[in-house]
Formats: C-alpha cells, sequence, structure tokens
C-alpha cells in the first residue's frame, strides 16, 4: 500500500497521484515524507538545540516506508556537523521503539539551507534563545560588522554586536546585546 | 584497483583538508583568544566532514574493502597527497592565519569549479563547501588585514608568515599524473586556469593589508606526490596514534 505523503500548506499544484508532497515555503526543494511516519519523526530532535525536530530543521529529505524497513535520507546543515551521526542514531531508536527498522542514508545534494527550517522551527528558535538568520544581504552586513540588526532573542533590541562570526557550533555565530548586555547565538544565514 | 586515477584525484583534494584540519585541530584550546579558537576549530570540524565526504566515496569506488577510517588513519606517510602548504607548523598566529588564507583563496577557486563537474558525488561536495570555504576565506582575509594594517610588529609578523609560507603556494597549482587525467576527462579541474586569478587575487588583498607580495622565483613541491617536509611524520604520529595502537577501535 502507498500512503500519502506529509504536506504542509502545499499547494494543489504540487499534488501529484495521491501524494500529497511537502514543500517548503519557498517552494524551491521538496522533501518526500510519508504522513504516518511523520509522529516518530517529530520525536527525533536536532542534539545542539534540543527545541527543534528534524523536521523543523529540514534536514529530513526523504522518509519512505517500503516493505516494513523505514528509509530516511538526511542532509547535513554543515559538512562536519557532529550532530548528524547522533541524528542517524536516533532516529533508528525511535523507530525501533515502535518495532520499526530504519536505514538512514546521508545525501549532500541539495545542499542544505536556512530557508529549509519551518516558520515553526523558527519561533522555537527565537524562544529558545538563538536569533533566527536574516537574509542573504543582512547576514553578510551584520556578519560584517556594518550593520546592527540581529534581534537579541532575550530583550528584543537590535542594539548588537558581533562578538565572533564562529559560535558554539558550525551553524551559528555569537553576538552580544549592547541593551541588556546578554550574548546570544545567532544562526548564520546559509544558502 | 579500477578507478585509481580517480581514487587518487580524490585524495589529492581531500589529503589537503584533513592535514588542514588537523593542524587547525592543534590549536583546541590553545587559540590566542576565545573567538579565534572556536573560529579556527570550526574551520577544522569543517574541513574534516568535507573530509569524510571525500573519503567514504574514494571507499566506495575503490573497488576494495576499506572504509573512511582505513583512508585516513592507515596510510603510510608517503600515501599522502596533500600539498606542502596545510602540513607547515602553527609557528604563531599569524602562521595560521597566512596559511589559512593562501590555502581559503586556492580552495574556494577549486570548489567552484569542481561543482560544475559531472561527477555527482564530487559536484554535490563542492556545492556544500562553497558554502563553508567562503566563510573561511572570509576570516582569513580579514584577519590577514586586521593584522598586516595593524601595529609595527603585527605588520611585521604577518609579512614574516607570507614570506614563508609564500613559497609552497606554487606547489597548489603543480598537477599530478590523476589530476591530469581526470582534467582530460573533464571530471576533474584543470588548476591550472585559475592560477594566474589565484595570484592577482592573492595580491591584492596583501596589498590592501600594507603587506608586499614576495617576489622568491623558488617553490618547494613534493608533497602532492606524497615527499613531504619534517613535519608531516609529527603529524602522522598525532593523527594515527590511537589506531596504530589500539588496531579498529571505535568510539
Amino acid at each position: 500500500m502507498v500512503r500519502p505523503y506529509f504536506t504542509l500548506s502545499a499547494p494543489d499544484s504540487c499534488r501529484d497521484e495521491g501524494f500529497l508532497i511537502y514543500k517548503n515555503k519557498l517552494l524551491t526543494e521538496t522533501a518526500k515524507i510519508q504522513s504516518h511516519l511523520i509522529p516518530v519523526l517529530k520525536t527525533v530532535s536536532d542534539p545542539e538545540i534540543p527545541v527543534l525536530s528534524v523536521l523543523d530543521l529540514g534536514v529530513i529529505r526523504e522518509a519512505i516506508e517500503e516493505n516494513g524497513i523505514v528509509k530516511i535520507k538526511l542532509t547535513p546543515t554543515y559538512s562536519g556537523c557532529p550532530a548528524m551521526d547522533v541524528i542517524a542514531d536516533d532516529l533508528k531508536a525511535a523507530f525501533s521503539e515502535i518495532s520499526k527498522k530504519a536505514e538512514v542514508e546521508l545525501v549532500l545534494s541539495p545542499a542544505w539551507s536556512t530557508d529549509w527550517i519551518s516558520e515553526e522551527g523558527l519561533q522555537k528558535m527565537e524562544e529558545y534563545g538563538i536569533a533566527r538568520p536574516l537574509s542573504e544581504s543582512h547576514d553578510k552586513d551584520v556578519l560584517l560588522g556594518e550593520k546592527k540588526m540581529v534581534k537579541c532573542p532575550q530583550c528584543g533590541s537590535t542594539n548588537t554586536h558581533l562578538v565572533s562570526q564562529f559560535g558554539s557550533t558550525a551553524c551559528k555565530a555569537l553576538f552580544k546585546c549592547d541593551d541588556c548586555q546578554e550574548t546570544f547565538d545567532y544562526f548564520k544565514c546559509l544558502k | 584497483m579500477k578507478n585509481l586515477n580517480l581514487y587518487n584525484y580524490i585524495l589529492t583534494i581531500a589529503d589537503n583538508s584533513l592535514i588542514l584540519a588537523q593542524r587547525l585541530g592543534e590549536l583546541c584550546g590553545h587559540g590566542p583568544n576565545l573567538e579565534t579558537d572556536i573560529a579556527l576549530t570550526n574551520i577544522s570540524l569543517d574541513l574534516l566532514g568535507q573530509t569524510r565526504s571525500y573519503y567514504q566515496y574514494a571507499a566506495k569506488i575503490s573497488g576494495e574493502d576499506k572504509t573512511e577510517d582505513d583512508i585516513a588513519f592507515l596510510r603510510i606517510e608517503r600515501e599522502y597527497k596533500n600539498c606542502l602548504l596545510v602540513e607547515q607548523p602553527n609557528t604563531h598566529f599569524g602562521h595560521v592565519i597566512g596559511r589559512q588564507f593562501l590555502f581559503d583563496s586556492y580552495h574556494l577557486m577549486l570548489m567552484e569549479k569542481l561543482q560544475d563537474s559531472p561527477d555527482e558525488t564530487l559536484a554535490a561536495i563542492a556545492k556544500k563547501g562553497i558554502k563553508e570555504v567562503s566563510y573561511h576565506k572570509r576570516f582569513s582575509s580579514d584577519w590577514v588585514k586586521r593584522l598586516g594594517d595593524g601595529t609595527e610588529e603585527s605588520n611585521a609578523k604577518m609579512q614574516e608568515a607570507i614570506d614563508d609560507l609564500w613559497h609552497y603556494t606554487d606547489e597548489l597549482f603543480f598537477m599530478t599524473e590523476a589530476e591530469k587525467v581526470l582534467a582530460e576527462d573533464g571530471i576533474g579541474v584543470d588548476i591550472s586556469t585559475f592560477k594566474k586569478k589565484y595570484y592577482e587575487e592573492v595580491s591584492e588583498i596583501l596589498k590592501e593589508a600594507t603587506l608586499s607580495v614576495p617576489e622568491n622565483k623558488y617553490f618547494a613541491k613534493g608533497g602532492k606526490e606524497g615527499v613531504h617536509t619534517e613535519y608531516m611524520g609529527y603529524i602522522m604520529a598525532d593523527l594515527q596514534y590511537m589506531q596504530r595502537t589500539y588496531p579498529n577501535m571505535t568510539w
């Protein structure tokens, strides 16, 4: 039996032969995820940003059950991200809890982009204390220290400055708020 | 081995990333300040990630029973194909930045060409790598300018590093047998095509940093054919210690 794919506000044009194909907000890339696998996928989170599930992060490119085996295609945020090995193990563990075997394949192309983080994911990230990625051109300006645009996740002020282009993980830069004096992580724009 | 040229070609690119990652990894906890310490080890991590993708691919096409770890840890020194530049030591921060800057400039140009390779895996690694390497280059060239155009002492040290490392730059464009064959096949990159652009771009940034562009005519080479500087043996000792002492150990 072919099960339907997961959808998140996918327009009708994305419907194809009874499949719903989830498209990201910019409709540039698709992820094929069967909807009955969603509840399990939702329980697996990024070990570095535990409030984000792998679905929020947009790293699951495909999840399809075939002959009782869940085949997952996972894409890394950064090439060396150590979280990827952990995520792959966590996915297998999560499916084994419901007595399903999962196979995880790492795919590099198309390369992951911060555009693939869901809006819900961005909100959770901010609540967690990590500033969300700005647009590509604004990102360049703030990382060169030329403009103050990153919003402090603690107090909301944009009176912030770059402390370090590299932060606690490959995907983040370190900022400081000049109003509330808190340092915080900024999730770098990657396109 | 079938695919020997492709296998060697992958290692020619990948070994640069591995050895530079190892050099930068030595700075973990020893960077001049917290921010640069984190930055350098982040760069190391990106390079190591790229290395893994290359080695996994090389292991797959080798047709032999190899893993990425075998390729990383169980070769002898003469089998590593990295250029001499990346194995140079972390003498002082000027050398760390100089080495990074001279390599990043080359690395980015290489990735920009490799992303068009008809070999899907190489193209995918390059596309992913470009995003990371351009960030590395931004970091290293910023520091070259900051140190070069900084105090008298920082300028002198940055100049010293560039002078020391300059004669390893020509080797970046030395083409090994595998590179020649793959470039002819259209799968690999003909690196000679961006040599001129490389020196122009690097010189421009050095000038902006108020540093002088070295004019020496003597260039060292050999690393890409397995003939390394005396530093390589020590890197090997650090890198391979665990696998040699406890064969097949895993975390």
